[in-house]
């Protein structure tokens, strides 16, 4: 530590900053939970902005144009034997003369948004039980707990898979059986949270003024479970969505002619030994959005506890 | 030691049995009628009657109380649920809806396979793993570090079915090195007794298929093997990391130690231990992974059993294949948690 540092330090002590205020600084010189954002915000932009990127519509091929490659590896005299430009179908097209690129685009969509929503209904689910558990504790506690246990018994995806095989093929399905497989974790952080902090004289001695529950658990105990539960839910969107995508593919999840990524991949699996730019650019988007996401999440494990430095 | 071992043990009987009321309970509640499906929209009403009867579906969900009148304690059990528990406490799994083969004998035709693909990606997990993790570590903050940890980042965000498919088509397709599909070359002569292809070739002494049979694990088990080498590569490097900035590492190199004895003695058999708790969730998570791996590759695996069961809705596969998953991914836990005191004489069980 150089003498520079120190005065810097302590002058910011002086003048206060908040934590988060704190916690913003260290994340806007975070490298890799800059490149994260970036990235998540141009997914954001292409998939809101996808009608007026790609004018070509998702659902509806042209049938004169069926699986064409991408059109910059195609030769010169092929193109013009089709009437295209270089451009023109930047990621090729299916065997419905559908724009690869377009579908790419709107696929997002789904992927990104049935991703989020998982994952915020698994947090919101979670984060109440555990609240219940950890606060009140008693049979409910025990009850939880077995329930949780239970859930965790089932590798990965195979809760999801068995949850859609019971409920039935749809985008919905998919949605809620991937949420349930993810509310245990955020039960155990909430939990464990909030079993560590009813002993702390700071809740004690709000409970001997005479505080609420509900006021304790807002004022204390939520805040202090909150940097585990964002850096888990930025985590967690990451890999639900590729667990959206794996269902997609297995045929449990988005119908077709629906453009989400897996079942664009599964799609394309079929005929991949001919025309891989089938699957190839829906793996390319999905890849490209969990990295953005497990960066960011990455970054703000390290904003939010200076002490892990990984 | 015991008392904790035995305390383990009994706590898997509750979640066993929650297990088993979760995957009992959803299909029946929301899958609909299995007699229905069995029987089709065009089967008779004589032949649905006859078909619950024999299912058991007209005996009550889970308790008896017709039953506990008429045979007592004996016949409150006498339900579907219960029918079901004493049934797969004894191995029996019921049979397919289709082709009325047992399940159990189905889950244990494909449990070699499905074994063998772990083990190999498990493998490659571990032996590529380790090492590279101990590398990052030492080459904290270099050029190499970074380039490890982006690959281990990467390793994490592919979707596991995609990178097959990439697999298949850069290695299979364009190449032709590596064969994709199946366990074996179909026209090999080969009898496999155990179910094991690798231990049966090398029993037998069939070179020729044991290097056939190697080759087409490659693939799989790679494609299978890349999200846990990933979370062991980072694993080991945040834990070699940790352990490096001890007193005892400093001290050892105080007094001479040599610097390579240093990481392999001190260092890395200390770091390992958080090491081996990610080696024990990864096998659960390969179990279900190779639902989507044994899909792509067509392997014969109990994770397409349980997938074109899905597509079938053949119910009692599904239910056994998962409760079947779910029993070994638990046990496998719980032996993990076990092999510490095995391997860390610090830890004291109480």
């Amino acid at each position: 530590m150089s003498d520079v540092t120190f005065s810097h330090e302590s002058e910011a002590a002086v003048r206060g900053r908040s934590l988060a205020q704190d916690a913003v600084r260290r994340f806007v010189r975070h490298p890799t939970g800059v490149t994260g954002t970036a990235i998540l915000v141009v997914f954001l932009l292409v998939t809101l902005f996808a009608p007026v990127l790609r004018h070509q519509d998702p659902l509806r091929g042209n049938l004169r144009m069926r699986m064409l490659p991408p059109t910059w590896t195609m030769s010169q005299s092929e193109l013009q034997q089709r009437d295209l430009h270089r451009f023109s179908y930047p990621m090729g097209t299916d065997a419905l003369g559908r724009d690869i690129l377009a579908r790419v685009l709107y696929g997002g969509r789904i992927s990104l948004r049935v991703g989020l929503e998982a994952v915020l209904m698994a947090a919101a689910v979670g984060t109440l039980l555990g609240l219940i558990s950890g606060f009140f504790g008693g049979w409910l506690d025990t009850f939880i707990v077995w329930f949780v246990d239970i859930l965790l018994a089932f590798p990965g995806i195979l809760l999801a898979i068995a949850i859609v095989a019971a409920l039935g093929q749809s985008l919905l399905n998919a949605l809620i059986a991937i949420s349930i497989t993810y509310v245990p974790v955020y039960i155990r952080i909430v939990r464990s949270v909030t079993l560590g902090l009813r002993q702390a004289e700071y809740v004690q001695a709000a409970r001997a003024l005479g505080s609420r529950s509900n006021r304790i658990i807002l004022a204390h105990v939520l805040p202090n479970g909150l940097s585990p539960l964002m850096v888990q839910f930025t985590l967690s969107i990451g890999t639900a969505i590729l667990d959206v995508a794996a269902l997609g593919f297995l045929g449990l999840g988005a119908r077709p002619p629906s453009p989400e990524w897996g079942a664009m991949i599964s799609d394309g699996f079929g005929r991949f030994r001919v025309a891989p730019w089938l699957s190839i650019f829906p793996g390319i988007a999905i890849f490209f959005s969990v990295v953005g996401f497990n960066l960011l999440g990455d970054a703000i494990r390290d904003v939010l506890d200076p002490r892990l430095r990984r | 030691m015991f008392a904790y071992v035995s305390r383990r043990v009994l706590g898997l009987i509750p979640v066993l049995f929650g297990v088993s009321l979760l995957v009992f309970t959803i299909p029946r509640v929301i899958g609909g009628d299995p007699a229905r499906v069995m029987v089709g929209e065009r089967g008779s009403q004589a032949t649905y009657e006859r078909l619950r009867e024999e299912l058991g579906l007209n005996r009550p969900m889970f308790f008896n109380v017709a039953g506990l009148k008429q045979d007592g304690v004996k016949g409150l059990f006498d339900s579907q649920y219960f029918g079901f528990v004493f049934n797969a406490v004894r191995g029996n799994l019921g049979r397919s809806l289709f082709t009325l083969t047992s399940v159990r004998r189905g889950l244990a035709a494909r449990f070699p396979a499905t074994f063998e693909l772990t083990i190999v990606a498990m493998l490659i997990a571990v032996g590529l793993g380790v090492p590279t993790g101990v590398l990052a570590a030492l080459r904290r903050g270099t050029a190499v570090d970074t380039g490890v940890m982006f690959l281990a980042l990467a390793g994490v965000s592919f979707p596991v079915f995609w990178l097959a498919i990439i697999m298949i088509y850069v290695f299979t397709v364009n190449l032709g090195w590596l064969p994709s599909l199946g366990r074996i070359d179909p026209t090999a002569v080969f009898h496999s007794r155990t179910g094991f292809y690798v231990l049966d070739a090398l029993l037998q002494g069939n070179w020729p298929v044991l290097w056939d049979v190697l080759r087409h694990l490659v693939l799989p088990g790679l494609a299978l093997g890349t999200i846990p080498l990933a979370i062991i590569v980072r694993m080991t490097r945040s834990s070699m990391l940790e352990v490096l900035g001890q007193d005892y590492i400093r001290t050892a190199r105080a007094k001479g130690v040599e610097w390579r004895s240093v990481v392999n003695k001190h260092a890395l058999r200390n770091a390992l231990l958080p090491v081996i708790t990610v080696i024990g969730l990864s096998f659960g998570q390969l179990l279900s992974g190779a639902i989507l791996t044994e899909t792509v590759f067509a392997w014969p695996g109990i994770g397409r059993f349980i997938y074109d069961a899905i597509g079938s809705r053949d119910y009692p596969i599904i239910q056994g294949g998962v409760l079947f998953v779910a029993t070994m991914f638990v046990i496998v836990n719980l032996l993990v948690d076990l092999s510490y005191a095995a391997i860390d004489p610090r830890i004291q069980y109480v």
